[in-house]
C-alpha cells in the first residue's frame, strides 16, 4: 500500500529546517503554523487589550473626556470582534496545530498546505478590519454583534469591509476545523483508539465540528447585512416583511455554538495539566469526553437566550430557559472532576496549574452568573447591563485566556527546548489574577445597580466602581507585558528544557525531546 | 486508520500563501466596490476585485496542477486520499450550513415574521399601530411598506429545470460507475451529458430570472419574498456553474486518462458536489416554488 510512499520520503525526512522569510510563507509544517498562530493571537490580544485600555480610560470619570462616543463605539466593536476572531481562537487553532499531531502520534497535520492557507488569510482580514477605522466615516460601530439595523440603517459606508472580513476569516476557520477534524479521524497512530485520546484531542475534534457547523451561518448573517445596506434587500427590515429580530436568531445560532467554541479547548487544556500536578490520573475521563458533546449538542438549542427581552412568545422564553440552566449539568461534572482530580492528589504549584486552578475557580463564577443570566424574569433587569460585560468576561479572560496562558507555560518547554523565567511568569500570574478581579468583580455590582453597556458616559453613581475597574484594567493591561517577556526570553535561550520537565505529566508529547523535532512520529508510535 | 509506515507529508507549497493574497486582495476589493457602487463614485475596488480573482485562478491552476502531477507520480497513499474524501464531506457539511442559514431565514418570516406583522399571535397591536393595512400572506406579494410584485409559479422553467438536474445526477453517478467499471466511452457520454445538462439549467435559470424582472416585476429588492428567492436560487446558481466548471475540468483530465478505477478522488469529490447542489435544488424547490 505504502510502497509508493516510500521513495518520496527523502525530501521530508531529514530534520534540518528551511531557512529565511520563505520558511514561513511556504510553510507545511505544524509546528511553524502553530508558532505563527499564536504570534498572531498575541500581537492580536495587545492590539484588541489596546482598545481595552482606550474604553476603560474613557469610561475613568463620567462625562466624556478622551474620545467621542462614535471612536467609543468603535472601540468597543473591533475590541470584541478582535479578541474573538483574532486572539482566542487563533490562538487555540495555534495549539491544535502544535500538539495534536504530537498528542496522537502523527507526522503532521492531514492536509499540510491547507493548514498554511487557512493561517496566512488571517493577517489579511484583520489589516482590511483594521484599516476600516481609518475610512471616513469610521470602521463598524454597532458591537461585535452587529445588530440590525445598528449594522444595516446606521452603519458607516465601510461595513462592505467588515462583512468581506468577516468572510475570509471564516474561510479560514472552516479550513483550520476541516484541517483538525480530518487529522484526529485519520492520523491517529495505531492503538490510539477514541478513547485512548487525551481530552485536548476530545475537545478540539467536538469543537471542529462545531466550527464548521456555525461559521457557514455567520457567512450567511453577514451576507444578509451586506445585502440590505447595499442591495436593497429587507430580511431585517419589517417594512419588506423582514425583522430586525431574525437577525438575532440568526447571529445566535451562529454566536452561541462560538462561544463554546472558545471554551471547549480549554476544558482540555486543564483536564490535561491538573492531572500532570495533582499526579493523579484525570477523575472521570469517560465522562469527561460525554459532558463536552452534550454541551456542544445543547448549545444548538440556546441561542435565544440572548434575546429573553426581544418579545419572544413565553413559550419560546421558557424552553430556552430551561435548556440554557441544562448546560450547567455537564459543566458541572466538568468542574467535579476537575475537583475530584485534586482530591488527594501530590498536588504542586507550577505556573501552568496556577493558572489551571485560577480558571477552575474563575470559571465557575462566570458560570454562575451566567446560569443568573439564563434565568428570564431575572434577565429583563441584567439584559444589556454591565453584569453581562462581567459575566461573559470571567467566562473569556479566566476563562478562554487563562487557558490559553496556562497552555502556553505547560508546552513552552516543549516548543522551545528551553525552561523558563518562573519567577517572571508566577510575577505574572499573581499581578494577572488579582488585577482581573479588580477589574471585572466590580462590573457585577455596576451592571446590578442598572448601569448599561457600551455607553462612554454614565450616572455619576457608578463612578467609584468604574474607576476601580479601570485601575485593574491598566494593570491587568501592563501585566500581559510581562508574558510577552517571559515568551520572548525563553525562546531566546534559558536552561535546557527536558523531555519530560513536568514530573506527572502523561501524554505522547512528553516522549520526544524538547524543543520536538521538525518532523515528530514520521513512523507512527505504538500505544498500548 | 493509522497502519501505514508512514504518511506523505507534502513539501512546502507557494500556492498557499498565493491564495492568501488572492483571498485578501478579494475582500479588499470586493468591499470597496460594494461601498463605490453605493456611493456611486469611481475607485479601484472593482479593479482590485478583479485582480484577486485573476490570483486566485492562478492559485487554483497551479495548486491543482502540482496536485495532480503528485498524485500521478504515485507519491499519495491510500491513508491521504481517506484524508482528502473525509475533508471534501466535511467542506458539503459546511455548505449546507451556509443553505440552513437562508432556509432558515425563509421559514422564519414566512412563518413568523410576516404573520406578526398582519396581527397574528399576540400582534394585533403592531399590525395596528404599524401597517393597519397589511395583509399577511405568502408569497408576500404586497409588502406592509407597500412593494408589489408578483409571485413565481412552480410550473414551466422551475419544473424542467428540476427534471433536468434530476436527470443530471443520474448521469453523473452512471459516469461515476462508468469510471469504477473502466468503461470509458460509458464515462465520457454520461459526463459529457451532465455538463450539458448543467449547462442547459443555468441557460433556463437565467431566462426565468429576466421573466421575473421584466415580466413579474419580481426583483432583489422586491420584499422578503424576493430577498429569499433570489438570495437562494442565486447562490444555488452560483453553486451549479462551480460544479459545472469542475466537471468540465474533470472531463479534461479524463481525456488526458487521468483516472484509473481506484484511483480517482477529484472525480468522486465533484460528483459528490453535484449531488449535493441536486439535493438543495429539491429543497429549493419544494420549499421556494411549490409550497
Amino acid at each position: 500500500m505504502s510502497t509508493a510512499v516510500e521513495e518520496t520520503h527523502h525530501d521530508t525526512h531529514h530534520d534540518h529546517k528551511p531557512y529565511g522569510i520563505g520558511r514561513w510563507l511556504f510553510t507545511t509544517n505544524h509546528k511553524d503554523i502553530g508558532s505563527m498562530y499564536l504570534w498572531f493571537s498575541f500581537i492580536m490580544f495587545l492590539t484588541g487589550g489596546a482598545m481595552a485600555m482606550v474604553i476603560r480610560a474613557e469610561l475613568f470619570q463620567p462625562g466624556l473626556q478622551l474620545v467621542d462616543p462614535h471612536f467609543f463605539n468603535q472601540m468597543t466593536t473591533v475590541h470584541g470582534l478582535i479578541m474573538v476572531f483574532g486572539a482566542v481562537m487563533p490562538a487555540f487553532t495555534g495549539l491544535a496545530n502544535w500538539m495534536i499531531p504530537m498528542m496522537i502520534g502523527a507526522p503532521d497535520m492531514a492536509l499540510p498546505r491547507m493548514n498554511n492557507w487557512s493561517f496566512w488569510i488571517l493577517p489579511f482580514a484583520f489589516v482590511i478590519l483594521l484599516g476600516s477605522l481609518f475610512m471616513e466615516g469610521g470602521g463598524p460601530a454597532f458591537g461585535w454583534t452587529f445588530y440590525a439595523p445598528l449594522s444595516t440603517t446606521y452603519s458607516s459606508d465601510s461595513t462592505a469591509l467588515f462583512v468581506f472580513a468577516i468572510h475570509i476569516m471564516g474561510i479560514s476557520s472552516i479550513m483550520g476545523a476541516i484541517n483538525v477534524i480530518v487529522t484526529i479521524m485519520n492520523m491517529r497512530a495505531p492503538g490510539m483508539n477514541y478513547m485512548k485520546m487525551p481530552l485536548f484531542v476530545w475537545t478540539w475534534f467536538i469543537t471542529a465540528f462545531l466550527l464548521i457547523a456555525v461559521m457557514p451561518v455567520l457567512a450567511g448573517a453577514v451576507t444578509m447585512v451586506l445585502t440590505d445596506k447595499y442591495f436593497g434587500t429587507s430580511f431585517f427590515d419589517a417594512a419588506g416583511g423582514g425583522d430586525p429580530v431574525m437577525f438575532q436568531h440568526i447571529f445566535w445560532f451562529f454566536g452561541h455554538p462560538e462561544v463554546y467554541i472558545m471554551i471547549l479547548p480549554s476544558f482540555g487544556i486543564i483536564s490535561a495539566i491538573i492531572p500532570a500536578f495533582t499526579r493523579k490520573r484525570l477523575f472521570g475521563y469517560a465522562s469527561m469526553v460525554y459532558a463536552t458533546a452534550a454541551i456542544a449538542l445543547l448549545s444548538f438549542l440556546v441561542w435565544a437566550h440572548h434575546m429573553f427581552t426581544t418579545g419572544m412568545p413565553v413559550f419560546a422564553e421558557l424552553f430556552f430557559m430551561y435548556c440554557t440552566m441544562l448546560i450547567a449539568v455537564p459543566t458541572g461534572v466538568k468542574i467535579f472532576n476537575w475537583v475530584a482530580t485534586m482530591w488527594r492528589g501530590s498536588m504542586t504549584f507550577e505556573t501552568p496549574m496556577l493558572f489551571a486552578l485560577a480558571f477552575v475557580i474563575l470559571f465557575t463564577i462566570g458560570g454562575f452568573s451566567g446560569l443568573m443570566l439564563a434565568i428570564t424574569p431575572v434577565d429583563f433587569q441584567y439584559h444589556d447591563t454591565y453584569f453581562v460585560v462581567a459575566h461573559f468576561h470571567y467566562v473569556l479572560v479566566t476563562g478562554a485566556i487563562f487557558s490559553i496562558m496556562a497552555a502556553s507555560y505547560y508546552w513552552l518547554p516543549k516548543w522551545t527546548g528551553h525552561m523558563y523565567d518562573t519567577t517572571l511568569a508566577k510575577t505574572h500570574f499573581w499581578t494577572s489574577l488579582i488585577s482581573v478581579n479588580v477589574l471585572f468583580f466590580p462590573m457585577h455590582f455596576a451592571g446590578l445597580a442598572g448601569m448599561p453597556r457600551r455607553i462612554p458616559d454614565y450616572a455619576t453613581q457608578f463612578a467609584d466602581i468604574n474607576q476601580i475597574a479601570s485601575i485593574g484594567g491598566f494593570a491587568f493591561g501592563l501585566s500581559q507585558l510581562i508574558f510577552l517577556w517571559v515568551a520572548i526570553k525563553c525562546v531566546k535561550g534559558g536552561e535546557k528544557a527536558e523531555a519530560k520537565p513536568w514530573e506527572g505529566a502523561e501524554g505522547l508529547e512528553w516522549t520526544v525531546p524538547s524543543p520536538a523535532p521538525y518532523h515528530t512520529f514520521e513512523k507512527p508510535p505504538k500505544v498500548e | 486508520m493509522a497502519e501505514q509506515q508512514s504518511y506523505y507529508v507534502p513539501a512546502s507549497s507557494p500556492w498557499p500563501i498565493v491564495g492568501a493574497v488572492g483571498l485578501g486582495l478579494i475582500a479588499w476589493g470586493a468591499g470597496h466596490t460594494v461601498i463605490d457602487m453605493s456611493k456611486e463614485q469611481d475607485g479601484y475596488g472593482s479593479t482590485v476585485l478583479i485582480a484577486g480573482l485573476v490570483v486566485i485562478a492562478v492559485m487554483l491552476f497551479g495548486w491543482f496542477r502540482d496536485q495532480i502531477n503528485e498524485s500521478m507520480s504515485g507519491k499519495y497513499s491510500s491513508q491521504l486520499g481517506d484524508s482528502y474524501k473525509q475533508g471534501m464531506s466535511w467542506f458539503i457539511f459546511s455548505e449546507v450550513m451556509f443553505f440552513a442559514a437562508f432556509f432558515g431565514a425563509l421559514f422564519y418570516a414566512r412563518i413568523i415574521a410576516v404573520q406578526w406583522l398582519g396581527g397574528d399571535s399576540n400582534n394585533a397591536m403592531t399590525n395596528e399601530v404599524l401597517w393597519p393595512e397589511f395583509v399577511a400572506q405568502w408569497p408576500l406579494v404586497n409588502t406592509p411598506g407597500g412593494t408589489e410584485t408578483q409571485a413565481m409559479g412552480w410550473y414551466g422553467l422551475p419544473a424542467i429545470n428540476t427534471i433536468i438536474l434530476l436527470i443530471s445526477s443520474v448521469t453523473c453517478h452512471f459516469a461515476h460507475t462508468g469510471l469504477e467499471q473502466n468503461k470509458r466511452k460509458q464515462l465520457t457520454a454520461m459526463l459529457g451529458i451532465t455538463i450539458i445538462l448543467g449547462c442547459i439549467f443555468l441557460y433556463l435559470q437565467g431566462a426565468e430570472y429576466v421573466h421575473a424582472y421584466e415580466e413579474l416585476g419580481l426583483a432583489l429588492d422586491s420584499g422578503i419574498y424576493g430577498n429569499t428567492f433570489y438570495m437562494l436560487t442565486g447562490f444555488h446558481g452560483m453553486h451549479v456553474t462551480l460544479g459545472t466548471v469542475m466537471l468540465i475540468v474533470m472531463f479534461l483530465r479524463v481525456i488526458k486518462g487521468h483516472f484509473t478505477p481506484d484511483n480517482h478522488f477529484a472525480f468522486q469529490a465533484t460528483s459528490w458536489y453535484w449531488h449535493f447542489v441536486d439535493v438543495v435544488w429539491l429543497c429549493l424547490f419544494v420549499v421556494v416554488y411549490v409550497l
